[in-house]
């Protein structure tokens, strides 16, 4: 239902007005009431960027698996590692799609701290995070957000910010983070990565983590699949093999697909032995 | 000392680092976190050493942590537990030993609540921000999100209005609500009007069950929320507009139905080319009658409309002469013709169950669909022809023009299209055949002893092949001393199924299918064998044969050379063949038969003009032609009889019963001869049956007679044996 305004007209119009498909429609609706994966996401971290609907839900997330906090962490500084990772490789545009609430220590902050030039487009489906992305950047001008669904790389890549702040003549990072488990299967979620790969360059990056279900026991999955129904989104785990399908086509550096905190630690002591607990993969790959 | 107090601060703050690192929002790994600490640890240890002592610097240090995002309190509690023993530790490594133990430890309580309150003013601080970003950013999106919906409205509202399609908005129960320019336009009524009617007041009538229709079963839901239907609307001033018509339903958030859309796309104009290019397709651009296509699409209808017991009937029509007039008065002329033609049909025949077509050329057809009996599709016929009768006047010209037509009527049960076009056509040919300027009704009889002839003449060649025919002879006897002088050769074809055929009922057609010129070289060359054979046996007394040409062997150019060879072959003298010629085929063609004869008399081959008084003879020609003799039809000779036949049986002419003498007759045949006679020709009559006609023949100077009375035709042997006994 979140998109009937906007479905309606579609339709009605669909046969004569097919140029008016391309303008942005209505975006969905602003209802602080159901719980929001980016802020569901924020509260895991230690933010306040929630309202009680969020806190609620993550609260029952968290008391069902204790990991959900450890596991936003480690995928918060493993989006920084794998950031910086792509500054040291020599890209210096990034695209993160499923971005979330982008406060500090987000990829516009580590890569232009090491330098300002670098480009970076947010992408989200949230009209909150991506109002709030908008606030932060605001006066930023080689960052921008955009509201846009993953489901559509297309309509991601056309889009007139992407294409103004992006030169997809050169490498590029791509970021999905924790997100492609919000991506069903029926959404095809190796074609759509397949799009995105099909859209860079050679040289270009993707930095992928993704809920595996290898280490899962299935009850935990089942209830954590059910809790996230309520929000706009799915859940769905995959497996390693999954996932490695899906990211066929990029070269996976070093160590490859891995649990979070295994990916390039940079101490020792970052390093969490109970790591393949936290059920999440992770990996950057390059594309050949 | 300061290295022992360098490696415990180390220690410290690895540590601490190592407690709290993962705590932060801005995850940051262990040496990072040891980066950051190391000034706090500085600034701790520079509080508690601090001189008056003050515990303001620990409420700073409690916010600085917050702002390194160390915003779980699980931070802080950390944070505080390594603030007590192992930092008493680090200071006492330090060389804090200015303060007393008791001292330091009441200082570091102070420090240590002053950073507990620190952190939480500056938690407190950050949530109430982050709380208000977060607020900000919902409003900012509500704020987007309508104006979105407000831009989006108003581009909605231009493709609205601007649309060349006409939209029409419409409550559940299908009352307009509202309506573009573009449907006003279409329909030619302002809002006003339409507003608060249904849309179905202005399809046309014959449509109105199907849009309404498709109305309730898209309110139903049983096929999706569109429907795509092409139908009729009326515009003002009742003209009729054709569309593509989409309806939609258009449902609320929880998928309730709330509106109906209707979208008109205007197909009027392609619907009026098609219709115009469907009419081209099936009429006659010269008469504008419907054509052969639309023709047949009709009779199919027909067929398939017809009730068990139908019947249906056809007249097929075509003009009598009509090339002539073509290629005498011109094309132009001949199409204003055919023009003429095409209105006079249209006007007396077509109507309710009557279709006239031009099928082509000056071919018509008319369809009679419906038809009681016969006599319906006749009396169309009947009207066609009266309706020619007056003369058409063309360009100055007064054409009289009459047509044939062929007529079929039958039940529609048991027949098909193409067979009651096929049968129409052919009885077109009888009416042709029959005279011209009238109509000829289908008979199947005829039609099947047609079919017939039709098979026998196919199979004639391959007959000839298996030697299925044979030669009967009857005697030609002088009448002066009852002599046989030769011998008249009559082909008979012993049908393996049919029996015996004679000449008359398979010559004709061999005729027409030019069968006759094989057929008659065979009937030629077994002739010269036999009378050969005879004068073998018999010498001088042997018959000479005669035998009958066709007209179109007559015609044939091989004819001369196939006799002078036949001849050869057989070994005869030209003397011993004499060449029996119709009246009729002579005369019709004779400047190309002259020369032929000609060379034929002069190899010395006997010419004889077969049943003479029958036809028209140009005596003038008769005179000039090479001809050797003239044989008499049995049809005078007839009139000579006054006596019961010679044998009692049947009569050869089949001509029985008038017994009496008939005077004219007798003085026919004595001019005949005296004429004959003048033109130094010798004559026979045929058909002799009884002894008083030979008697009468012979006392009338007749120098041969040929018939029953003498001899029937028979095989070649019997006449050896009569002639040697």
């Amino acid at each position: 239902m979140r998109q009937s305004a906007g479905g309606v007209r579609r339709c009605v119009m669909s046969r004569t007005l097919s140029v008016v498909e391309n303008a942005q429609w209505v975006p969905g609706e602003v209802d602080v009431r159901r719980p929001s994966v980016a802020r569901v996401y924020d509260y895991y971290l230690g933010g306040s960027h929630n309202f009680e609907a969020d806190r609620e839900m993550a609260r029952r997330v968290i008391e069902m698996s204790p990991n959900a906090v450890p596991v936003a962490r480690a995928n918060r500084a493993f989006l920084r590692r794998a950031v910086r990772f792509c500054m040291d490789a020599g890209i210096r545009q990034f695209l993160d799609i499923g971005s979330g609430i982008p406060t500090v220590g987000n990829v516009h902050d580590v890569a232009q701290q090491l330098d300002p030039s670098a480009r970076v487009v947010y992408v989200d489906i949230d009209p909150i995070a991506v109002a709030h992305s908008r606030a932060i950047l605001e006066g930023n001008p080689n960052a921008t957000v955009i509201q846009a669904d993953l489901r559509d790389p297309a309509a991601i890549l056309a889009h007139p910010e992407c294409v103004r702040l992006l030169d997809l003549d050169r490498p590029v990072a791509v970021l999905l983070v924790s997100v492609m488990h919000f991506v069903a299967d029926s959404d095809d979620p190796a074609g759509i990565v397949g799009h995105l790969a099909g859209a860079v360059v050679p040289d270009s990056h993707l930095v992928f983590s993704q809920a595996t279900l290898d280490g899962a026991p299935a009850v935990k999955v089942n209830s954590a699949k059910e809790l996230y129904s309520r929000t706009d989104t799915q859940l769905t785990m995959r497996s390693r093999e999954d996932i490695e399908n899906m990211l066929a086509g990029w070269d996976l550096v070093e160590p490859g697909l891995t649990y979070l905190s295994w990916w390039r630690p940079e101490s020792p002591d970052d390093v969490d032995p109970d790591a393949p607990r936290s059920v999440f993969l992770a990996a950057v790959g390059r594309k050949p | 000392m300061i290295r022992e107090g360098t490696g415990v601060r180390e220690g410290f703050t690895h540590g601490w680092a190592k407690a709290v690192a993962g705590l932060s929002y801005l995850p940051v790994g262990v040496d990072e976190a040891r980066r950051q600490l190391t000034p706090i640890t500085e600034e701790l240890l520079a509080a508690l050493r601090s001189e008056p002592f003050t515990a303001a610097p620990g409420h700073r240090l409690g916010e600085r942590l917050v702002h390194l995002n160390f915003t779980d309190t699980a931070a802080l509690r950390a944070s505080l537990e390594w603030f007590g023993a192992p930092l008493l530790e680090l200071a006492a490594a330090d060389g804090l030993d200015l303060v007393d133990r008791e001292t330091l430890g009441a200082r570091l309580a102070d420090l240590r609540a002053a950073f507990a309150a620190g952190y939480a003013d500056g938690l407190r601080d950050r949530t109430r921000a982050e709380q208000e970003t977060i607020s900000r950013a919902v409003l900012m999106a509500r704020d987007h999100a309508e104006q979105a919906l407000r831009s989006s409205e108003a581009r909605f509202r231009a493709v609205f209005e601007t649309s060349a399609i006409g939209i029409g908005i419409g409550d559940l129960k299908g009352r307009v609500t509202d309506a573009n320019s573009a449907l006003l336009d279409m329909l030619g009524v302002p809002l006003a009007e339409l507003r608060g009617r249904s849309i179905t007041e202005f399809v046309h009538p014959d449509d109105v069950a199907s849009v309404r229709r498709a109305q309730r079963e898209l309110l139903t839901g049983g096929n999706g929320d569109h429907v795509r239907l092409d139908r009729r609307f009326y515009r003002e001033h009742g003209q009729v507009l054709w569309t593509h018509l989409t309806l939609s339903l258009i449902r609320d958030d929880h998928g309730a139905p709330r509106y109906q859309v209707a979208m008109l796309e205007d197909d009027t104009e392609r619907h009026l080319l098609q219709t115009r290019l469907r009419y081209q397709a099936l009429h006659d651009p010269l008469t504008g009658l419907p054509n052969r296509a639309l023709f047949l699409e009709r009779m199919e209808q027909a067929f398939a409309a017809a009730p068990v017991d139908g019947r249906i009937g056809l007249c097929y029509l075509d003009l009598d002469g009509f090339k002539v007039i073509n290629d005498s008065l011109g094309h132009h002329l001949g199409d204003q013709l055919l023009r003429a033609v095409g209105t006079r049909l249209d006007r007396c025949v077509s109507g309710p169950n009557r279709l006239v077509a031009r099928m082509g050329g000056d071919e018509f057809v008319i369809l009679v669909e419906r038809t009681g009996n016969t006599d319906e599709v006749v009396a169309v016929a009947d009207r066609v022809l009266a309706a020619l009768v007056e003369p058409i006047r063309i360009g100055g010209h007064e054409l009289a023009i009459t047509g044939s037509i062929g007529v079929v009527e039958r039940a529609v049960d048991g027949t098909v299209p193409a067979e009651l076009m096929r049968d129409a056509d052919i009885t077109l040919y009888w009416a042709k055949g029959e005279g011209k300027g009238r109509w000829a009704l289908f008979d199947p009889d005829r039609t099947a002893r047609e079919v017939a002839r039709f098979t026998l003449s196919t199979t004639m060649p391959a007959a000839l092949e298996r030697g299925e025919f044979r030669l009967d002879y009857q005697p030609l006897v002088r009448l002066r001393d009852g002599v046989v002088v030769g011998v008249e050769a009559l082909i008979r074809w012993h049908h393996p199924e049919l029996g015996t055929l004679a000449p008359n009922e398979f010559i004709a057609l061999a005729e027409e299918t030019g069968t006759i010129v094989p057929l008659g070289r065979w009937v030629l060359t077994e002739a010269c064998r036999q009378a050969r054979e005879w004068y073998d046996l018999l010498g001088d007394r042997a018959p000479f044969v005669s035998v009958n040409l066709a007209v179109r062997q007559l015609g044939d150019p091989g004819l001369v050379d196939d006799v002078r060879r036949i001849l050869d072959e057989a070994g005869l003298a030209p003397g011993r063949l004499q060449l029996e010629l119709t009246e009729s085929a002579v005369m019709t063609q004779v400047d190309e038969a002259l020369g032929a004869l000609r060379a034929l008399a002069d190899m010395g081959v006997r010419i004889a003009i077969d049943d003479f008084g029958t036809g028209y003879s140009n005596l003038a020609y008769l005179r000039r032609l090479p001809v050797h003799e003239l044989k008499i039809a049995g049809s005078f000779v007839e009139g000579l009889r006054d006596d019961v036949p010679a044998d009692g049986g049947e009569s050869c002419a089949g001509t029985s019963g008038a017994a009496r003498p008939d005077p004219v007759d007798q003085q026919i045949v004595a001019a005949l001869v005296s004429l004959a006679h003048t033109l130094r020709l010798t004559v026979t009559a045929e058909g002799v049956e009884t002894s008083a006609q030979a008697y009468k023949l012979r006392a009338l100077g007749c120098d041969h007679a040929q018939g029953w009375f003498y001899a029937k035709p028979a095989a070649a042997d019997e006449v050896t044996r009569g002639m040697t006994s």
